[in-house]
């Protein structure tokens, strides 16, 4: 049995003044997959933001290792690498410029860079601009973005979204690269992830 | 310190790219300096009297025009979230962000101010002065427009919102700039002016990327 090393213990998040959800509760261990399930509205993105503490929790505690991450804030931020619903890329920059300049931003070394980009079949389109790309496209640049950092706890808001089968397949390896790797991963998703390892929280019950 | 260099280099590229941007900056700038002398008459007497002021409320409009997509940019694409996470103290972001506007609009401003004031019959002394006075208050308005594009952000109608914040806080700079070109027309020196300038660019570099910081994380949330 492999150590808990994320726990959210009796998060509560309020978004507009309205409580999204109460008292959730739930621990991940390395290899662990857990994706966020119910309908719109239920709170998915809210419980990613307060986990990347972008967003206030109301109540509970959220732990790494077992330390309140709130503590060392900027540790934490190291730890996360974040796939919102929004892509991230500046569109006059191109596709391998992005993941450069993403991993200059969060001191990290480029070295996944290029694993990343053949991952989701991005090589090709390596010097081309981003805003000449298609959406399914950017959002495979966005994802091999999240796939180059080194950070072991992945938070992805949709990450299925524009995907064509071929990109949901390759996005199922990495993710089973990543997590065979000892990494977490948590999916905000209305379509399932078949990896294994996965599990499912059905938010808003 | 890496993260700083970073996205400063990241801002200043992506004006590369697209260096219309900031020609259309320049392009207000000038146009609406030619305007005054069209709209007053050629009276060079007055003309030169009131130049100082023009060209450092016209330097002043036109650093604002490009303030509302400082961080509205980065907010729209998502970029800004990936700056709420990087492992680096946000404020040192928001430093790098209003440099990198002070180089692409601040410093180009400063260097055409001069000409034209050549154009308004500035005397070289006060050409001079209005170079150096805008090159050390210009930070100060990179930092405070910056302040209130941060607090604008997703705000409808930001842009009027922008200028309606950030005017009222660029007047001290604004009277001891358009102040020290007066002065030197009078056979004064402008030291005075141009310390008083520093001190407010100083210490709006001292408060305002905390400031500039809590209003993006509240943007965030």
């Amino acid at each position: 049995m492999t150590p808990v090393l994320l726990e959210a213990a009796g998060l509560s998040c309020r978004r507009a003044g309205r409580l999204v959800f109460d008292g959730l509760s739930f621990g991940l261990a390395g290899g662990e997959l857990l994706a966020l399930t119910g309908r719109n509205g239920s709170g998915k993105t809210t419980l990613l933001r307060a986990l990347a503490l972008l967003a206030p929790t109301a109540a509970g505690r959220i732990l790494w290792q077992g330390e309140d991450v709130g503590h060392d804030r900027e540790s934490w931020r190291r730890r996360i690498a974040w796939l919102g619903h929004l892509d991230g890329l500046k569109g006059d920059l191109g596709v391998r410029e992005n993941l450069a300049v993403a991993a200059r931003l969060r001191d990290e070394p480029s070295d996944r860079i290029d694993g990343a980009l053949a991952a989701f079949e991005l090589g090709p389109l390596a010097r081309r601009e981003v805003r000449t790309l298609s959406a399914g496209q950017r959002r495979r640049v966005a994802l091999a973005r999240v796939a180059s950092s080194h950070a072991p706890l992945w938070l992805l808001d949709e990450p299925l979204n524009a995907l064509d089968a071929p990109s949901q397949g390759a996005l199922g390896g990495v993710l089973a690269r990543h997590l065979a790797a000892g990494g977490l991963a948590i999916a905000a998703t209305h379509a399932p992830i078949e990896v294994a390892g996965a599990r499912a929280l059905e938010l808003g019950r | 310190m890496s993260g700083f260099g970073a996205l400063l280099a990241r801002d200043l590229r992506l004006v590369w790219r697209r260096p219309g941007d900031v020609m259309v900056v320049l392009a207000f700038f000038v146009v609406a300096t030619v305007l005054f002398p069209l709209g007053i008459g050629p009276e060079s007497n007055l003309l030169a009297r009131i130049a100082a002021g023009i060209l450092w409320c016209a330097a002043l409009f036109a650093a604002l025009l490009s303030l509302d997509r400082l961080f509205a940019a980065d907010h729209e694409d998502g970029a800004l979230d990936l700056l709420l996470l990087a492992p680096w103290p946000l404020e040192l972001a928001a430093l790098a962000k209003c440099l990198a506007h002070w180089i692409v609009t601040g410093l180009p401003l400063a260097a055409l101010a001069p000409l034209m004031g050549v154009a308004f019959g500035l005397s070289g002394e006060g050409l001079g002065a209005l170079c150096l006075t805008l090159l050390v208050g210009t930070p100060t308005l990179s930092l405070v427009g910056g302040l209130a594009a941060a607090l604008t952000l997703g705000a409808r109608r930001g842009g009027a919102l922008l200028a309606l914040l950030a005017l009222p806080l660029c007047v001290p700079t604004l009277i001891f700039g358009a102040g020290a070109v007066e002065a030197v027309a009078m056979g004064e020196g402008f030291a005075t002016h141009l310390a008083i300038l520093g001190a407010l660019a100083l210490m709006a570099l001292a408060t305002l990327p905390w400031a500039i910081a809590a209003a993006l994380r509240q943007a965030g949330e």
